[in-house]
């Protein structure tokens, strides 16, 4: 019971870093069709924001205020994200529209490019952010079985980011033309809409979320230039497996590969649990090609 | 149908491109008597490299696929050379990395490989079953474009950790490295290496011309098709999924051909060598080259990985913002590559070239 507990707990929260990965690329991908091989490296960018802001709070203020750096990492995380979110979009990425495959390879070379610029800038070696201290610890529901305020802290930023999410992109009106674009562009642009104001309002918001779960992975170790580069990967497997254009896809797609990931790996070991778990995509494929919630829609491709 | 296409029509132009390709030719084969041993080897390399790019091309350029898995097809095949390569150093018995992880006996699948012909047969065999494999899950149900690029690239993560964790089979991180001889012959002497960088040459003109005769038939016809506009072919009566599935198997195997020399010329095999950077590089030596071109594909592979090796040495650091930056302006500004660029300006037609990304609004 114990054992079940701690792994379900193991996945839920393997899956909730996920999802907040997977998030941005989610919606940048159904919008418009561009891979961000970049996101990664928005994380990274997040990450060592947070990293900043902790030794700015170390260096300028008091002891005492220390602990609630966090609290303002977070927010700064995500704007400094999504500034550079919107630099790549305007820059680079809206030349890149209707072309997946160029877009893939072209923001690979940023994410290269921005690699080695944070490596010249930090050190190669990998920086320690001190979580603080309200986040030790963690709590204890029976005997042996402790779960890590951190992982919890983390989980709850994931829900807050969805709930926004939610409330962006179907309660409010710059999400309904976000939709709109997403369900016909070009019917969209002729009833008014600015779909470039909307495609770099999206795009950067994806950097954001990307920036935020930067900062939160400085809570579960130290943090390098290649951080982004473990993820990544994972990540669009969630969108493949979630299929595009959905909130919900999304969340099931990070949940199922989270946890089947976490139970394999509890059987047999971490490299064979990956294997299985792609296999076990590749498998679901051959049943819904189009990933677990696709939108409906009557085009071809 | 070789005969076929060069009968055709011999116009001054061909002629010249003819010309072109027996002075590379020529000039590839008398390379030994200008070039000193250890650039030799690094030119054995570099060639190897062009035989992956050209069998990338065949599916990038002219079906319109993108594998970012093809470091993986390589490195089985390179396994497979390394294997035996171990068990002639070793002698049939277990390897040294083997009796540090505490296996005692050789491994039942390590056995056929003391055999030098059953390695090269499976060199190509292993790479091209595993492509038929994923192609046959993926092309079916129409998986394609991104997420099939996707896909491949998850394959990579897959097999690295896999040959990183089982380290007692397969050498883990460091790799299978420590040879002595290949059929008899030692290995490191130039004499060996000289006969191995003939090999290296044979093996590119002939996959070049195994490629060019491909392209010029009508299954080569169809693969274009298949890029230019999928939806069309099918609905003309092809079935996609059995070209994309057989060419991507090509692909997959001449991958593996080039593994198993990069071997033989370089001594030492590693999961660091087939992960993810590799596999993405290959993709940008034949976006350089020219997608779509064979000869700028094979060009490509060379003269990047010339560049490489001349500053990366030098400037580690810069060599990354180079590469990155490269691989932006070659997308963004020049999506036929250098070869394209020539073409360019050499012919200046008016006709424009179809996208290459399909019919941008099929009207079907």
């Amino acid at each position: 019971m114990e054992v079940f507990l701690l792994q379900l707990f193991n996945g839920l929260s393997i899956s909730s870093i996920l999802l907040l990965v997977a998030l941005g690329l989610a919606i940048t991908f159904g919008l418009m069709k561009v891979i961000n091989m970049a996101h990664g490296e928005l994380i990274m960018i997040g990450a060592y924001s947070t990293y900043l802001t902790q030794n700015l709070f170390q260096d300028y203020l008091p002891k005492s205020l220390f602990d609630w750096y966090f609290v303002l990492a977070v927010p700064v995380s995500f704007v400094i994200a999504f500034i550079f979110g919107l630099i790549l979009e305007i820059s680079l990425i809206r030349f890149l529209y209707g072309r997946p495959l160029d877009s893939l390879l072209a923001t690979w070379g940023v994410g290269l490019v921005l690699q080695q610029l944070a490596r010249s800038i930090f050190g190669a070696p990998n920086v320690a952010v001190t979580s603080p201290a309200w986040l030790n610890g963690g709590m204890k529901i029976m005997d042996g079985t402790l779960l890590p305020y951190k992982r919890i802290f983390i989980i709850a930023l994931v829900i807050a980011c969805l709930v926004s999410m939610y409330f962006y992109i179907y309660r409010s009106h710059e999400g309904r033309r976000m939709r709109a674009v997403m369900q016909n562009r070009d019917m969209a642009s002729c009833l008014g809409v600015s779909t470039r104001r909307v495609d770099a309002m999206t795009f950067a918001i994806g950097s954001g979320i990307a920036g935020i779960a930067g900062c939160a992975l400085t809570l579960l170790g130290p943090i390098g230039p290649s951080l982004g580069t473990y993820y990544i990967v994972d990540a669009f497997m969630v969108v493949v497996l979630g299929g595009v254009g959905k909130l919900v896809g999304t969340v099931l797609g990070a949940t199922g590969i989270g946890m089947f990931n976490t139970l394999f790996e509890y059987w047999t070991n971490a490299s064979l649990g990956k294997v299985l778990v792609f296999v076990c995509i590749v498998a679901f494929l051959q049943w819904k090609p189009m990933g677990l919630v696709a939108m409906r829609s009557r085009s071809l491709d | 149908m070789l005969m076929r296409i060069q009968m055709k029509k011999f116009t001054p132009q061909r002629i010249w491109i003819l010309i072109a390709y027996t002075a590379a030719a020529a000039a590839l084969f008398s390379a030994p008597l200008f070039v000193s041993d250890f650039r030799l080897n690094l030119l054995a390399k570099f060639l190897a490299f062009a035989i992956v790019a050209l069998g990338l091309d065949l599916i990038w350029g002219f079906t319109g696929i993108l594998s970012l898995g093809h470091g993986i097809f390589f490195g089985l095949g390179a396994y497979a050379m390394a294997m035996y390569l171990k068990l002639a150093a070793s002698g049939g018995k277990p390897p040294d990395f083997m009796g540090w992880s505490g296996l005692k006996e050789l491994p039942l699948f390590w056995q056929p490989f003391q055999n030098f012909w059953f390695a090269v047969a499976m060199g190509i065999a292993i790479p091209a079953f595993l492509a038929l494999v994923l192609g046959y899950f993926t092309f079916r149900n129409r998986i394609r474009g991104v997420y099939f690029t996707i896909l491949t690239q998850a394959l990579v993560i897959i097999t690295t950790t896999l040959l990183i964790g089982q380290q007692a089979f397969t050498g883990g991180t460091n790799g299978i490295t420590g040879y002595s001889t290949v059929l008899g012959y030692s290995i490191g002497s130039p004499e060996t290496k000289r006969v191995l960088y003939y090999v290296t040459v044979a093996a590119l003109i002939a996959i070049f011309i195994f490629c060019r005769y491909v392209i010029g038939s009508r299954f080569g016809k169809v693969l274009r098709a298949i890029r230019d506009g999928e939806n069309r072919v099918r609905f003309i009566g092809y079935n996609p999924a059995i070209y994309q599935m057989v060419v991507f198997t090509i692909s997959a195997g001449i991958a593996g051909v080039a593994g198993m020399l990069f071997v033989l010329h370089v001594g030492i095999i590693s999961p660091s060598m087939l992960g993810i950077v590799p596999s993405i590089e290959m993709v940008l030596w034949v976006a350089i080259g020219g997608r779509g071109t064979l000869v700028g594909a094979a060009l490509g592979a060379i003269l990047m990985n010339w560049a490489k090796s001349e500053f990366s040495t030098a400037y580690p650091q810069g060599w990354l913002f180079f590469m990155g930056l490269l691989f932006v302006v070659v997308v963004v500004f020049l999506p036929k590559g250098v070869a394209g660029l020539i073409g360019q300006i050499k012919f200046r037609r008016k006709r424009r070239e179809p996208n290459h990304e399909g019919v941008r609004n099929p009207a079907v």
